[in-house]
């Protein structure tokens, strides 16, 4: 017999303030970050005019692609009737909204004019796409907002959360793509320049917001005492080890292509063998931490210790992908454009080398800020809205079908 | 009755300046810094003084440039006012000297690199609000007023042609405006085209009795540039992206 869904906001305890507390110190590192950076310029980055985009970015395309991934559960409760997900529906949609934010934030104050984003909202060049990208990101608030709101509100018909729930589905693909195609469209440098970038980044998210939203959920359920049922757990689990195949999937289809095409031998080289950190960050960050110990982690467990193994697999995969997203991002500026292939460069400005590139603090903190922001707001819906269950009991799980 | 009149003489000095700026050739945009001090920022119809049917462009004849002269980055410096700050990993390269070795034959060559004013500019595509644009004469700019610093023009330029602004600037000049926390670029020295003139690296070379550079209009065919491209051959770089550059190698 299912039980019955109670949603109570979270109980304000002495704990969750002092988390709070410790959020909001981040948030205020990440304020100081910005204020020495526009004050000084970005001179005191450790970018520069080979390596543009650094950790601010890695930190917000991670989250921002996570964002879409968090709105997974809701999205297979809603859109494919899986009904033992419901009741975590709202929170899947709420920490999606948050993620977002959080990514928009960082990826906005690390602009070199971030007092000019009204600009940016007013003056657009719809052949870009991250002109694009600005709608489809500000959609998604509005899409998932009212999915959200038909979610909460009383006495609204299935058929319409339904309807919403997939226009929200829909939304989120799109924005992945969006998201994918900022690189996949730069045909001039050998490290993107590859349409397989966009499919990749919605595999990506499934992967990476669904591990978010494990240890997200798991974390504010400990906090607050309230229970979820291990099979709900082991069941997300699986599908998480699903998702982080097909990353590595997706990873292998895209370095082979490149393999197979003689332009790009020397970008893959760089990357799978001779790139030195980049190419530790690949195997060692992306593929073993990020893929292969995960995978065995959550198909290989035995009885007992399901929800530890899920829950170090979504760490797991969260540091894998914050590394994937590092090689991706930095990895394909530091190798050189090839802008004469017949020749070898003697000299030049940084003209065929390897780009230095090392993160300096204030770009640490202004990324450590925006997850700060996103667990903050996030922190702040289940405190002031009813969004999570009393409980999450394994009683929701249709019987017909007990193991996923 | 103050405030009317206080209106009139707004509206006044706004007709005034767009009158003179439209005169100078250019920028929609004004910056007054201080009395007698204006920016003019490249700004929408910039494009004012551009002449739809002219095509400027650069022939340079690899040949003739020299691996140990600096004369046309010099010039390029001095006239639009970016300069060498010690930090050669974020310091702006609005032109730099590039020496080659060919891989098989082990011929030696240097040229000079800059913006290469695409025809299909990957920068202007890219740009989020516009502010990379391409004038009807073919000159691509930046809009200093509408950057917002994205960087994602740097990300997609096939020849690393641009440079952000790292650091606060002063000393401008105001003819080639610059601003912390912007992209900048070659101009092919917007000012001095308009004028009549040709940019300063060219000028420079030419002085040095290299004649390595050559500026010209690519549309008109009685041009010096047109007809030396039609004697001999020449490449676009990256001729392989069918970006059509306005600038051309020969000898390359």
């Amino acid at each position: 017999m299912m039980d019955r869904t109670i949603y109570r906001e979270i109980k304000l305890t002495p704990v969750v303030w002092l988390l709070a507390g410790v959020l909001g110190a981040f948030i205020a590192a990440a304020g100081l970050a910005l204020l020495y950076v526009e004050h000084n310029g970005h001179i005191v980055t450790g970018m520069n005019n080979q390596i543009v985009w650094g950790l601010p970015h890695v930190f917000a395309i991670f989250l921002i692609v996570a964002a879409s991934g968090a709105l997974n559960v809701a999205s297979i409760a809603s859109v494919f009737g899986k009904i033992e997900n419901k009741p975590m529906a709202r929170f899947s949609g709420l920490l999606s909204l948050a993620l977002l934010a959080g990514g928009l934030a960082v990826l906005v104050l690390d602009l070199g004019r971030p007092d000019r984003l009204l600009l940016a909202m007013t003056k657009n060049n719809f052949k870009s796409i991250f002109a694009w990208n600005i709608y489809l990101y500000s959609g998604f608030f509005a899409v998932v907002g009212a999915y959200l709101y038909v979610q909460m509100a009383r006495g609204m018909a299935p058929k319409v959360i339904k309807q919403v729930g997939t226009a929200a589905f829909i939304w989120r693909l799109a924005l992945t793509t969006g998201t994918g195609s900022i690189f996949g469209w730069l045909v001039a440098r050998p490290g993107y320049d590859a349409a397989i970038l966009a499919p990749m980044f919605i595999v990506m998210s499934f992967s990476f917001g669904l591990a978010f939203f494990l240890l997200a959920i798991s974390a504010v359920y400990r906090l607050s005492g309230r229970y979820i049922g291990p099979n709900l757990i082991k069941r997300l689990g699986r599908l998480l080890g699903i998702f982080a195949g097909a990353v590595l999937y997706f990873t292998a289809v895209r370095h082979l292509t490149n393999l197979y095409a003689a332009e790009h031998a020397d970008f893959e080289r760089f990357i799978l063998f001779s790139g030195g950190f980049f190419t530790q960050l690949f195997w060692i960050g992306q593929v073993l931490i990020g893929g292969v110990i995960p995978l065995f982690l959550l198909f290989h467990h035995t009885d007992g210790s399901n929800r530890k193994h899920v829950l170090t697999a979504s760490v797991l995969i969260i540091l894998g992908g914050m590394a994937q997203i590092y090689g991706i991002v930095i990895g394909g500026q530091a190798f050189p454009l090839e802008i004469f292939p017949a020749y070898t460069v003697n000299n030049g400005s940084f003209d065929g080398a390897i780009a230095n590139y090392s993160a300096s603090l204030p770009e640490l903190a202004l990324g450590l800020g925006g997850v700060a922001l996103t667990l903050l707001i996030a922190g702040l819906g289940v405190v002031v809205l009813r969004i999570l269950p009393l409980n999450l009991s394994d009683r929701n799980i249709d019987p017909s079908k007990p193991d996923f | 009755m103050k405030l009317p009149a206080l209106k009139t003489a707004v509206k006044d000095l706004s007709e005034i300046d767009r009158r003179e700026f439209f005169k100078a050739g250019g920028a929609v945009a004004t910056v007054a810094l201080s009395s007698g001090v204006t920016l003019m920022a490249f700004g929408g119809a910039a494009s004012a003084n551009a002449d739809a049917g002219k095509r400027w462009g650069l022939l340079i004849d690899v040949n003739k440039c020299k691996s140990d002269c600096n004369a046309c980055v010099t010039a390029c410096s001095d006239e639009n006012g970016w300069e060498d700050t010690g930090n050669p990993e974020t310091d702006a390269q609005w032109i730099r000297k590039v020496d080659l070795t060919h891989k098989q034959t082990g011929r030696e060559v240097s040229l000079p690199m800059m913006c290469q004013h695409c025809e299909q500019p990957p920068c202007v595509d890219v740009c989020p609000t516009g502010a990379s644009f391409k004038r009807a004469d073919g000159i691509v700019l930046v809009d200093k007023h509408a950057c917002i610093g994205c960087r994602y023009c740097m990300m997609a330029c096939p020849f690393k042609a641009r440079s952000f602004v790292h650091e606060p600037v002063e000393n401008q000049k105001s003819h080639a405006p610059r601003g912390n926390g912007t992209v900048e670029s070659c101009t092919l020295c917007v000012h001095r085209v308009d004028k009549g003139g040709s940019p300063a690296c060219v000028e420079a070379c030419s002085e040095t009795g290299h004649g390595a550079m050559m500026f010209g209009d690519l549309n008109d065919p009685a041009s010096e540039i047109s007809q030396a491209l039609k004697q001999y051959s020449s490449i676009g770089l990256r001729d392989d992206l069918r970006l059509n550059p306005g600038v051309r190698y020969s000898n390359l």
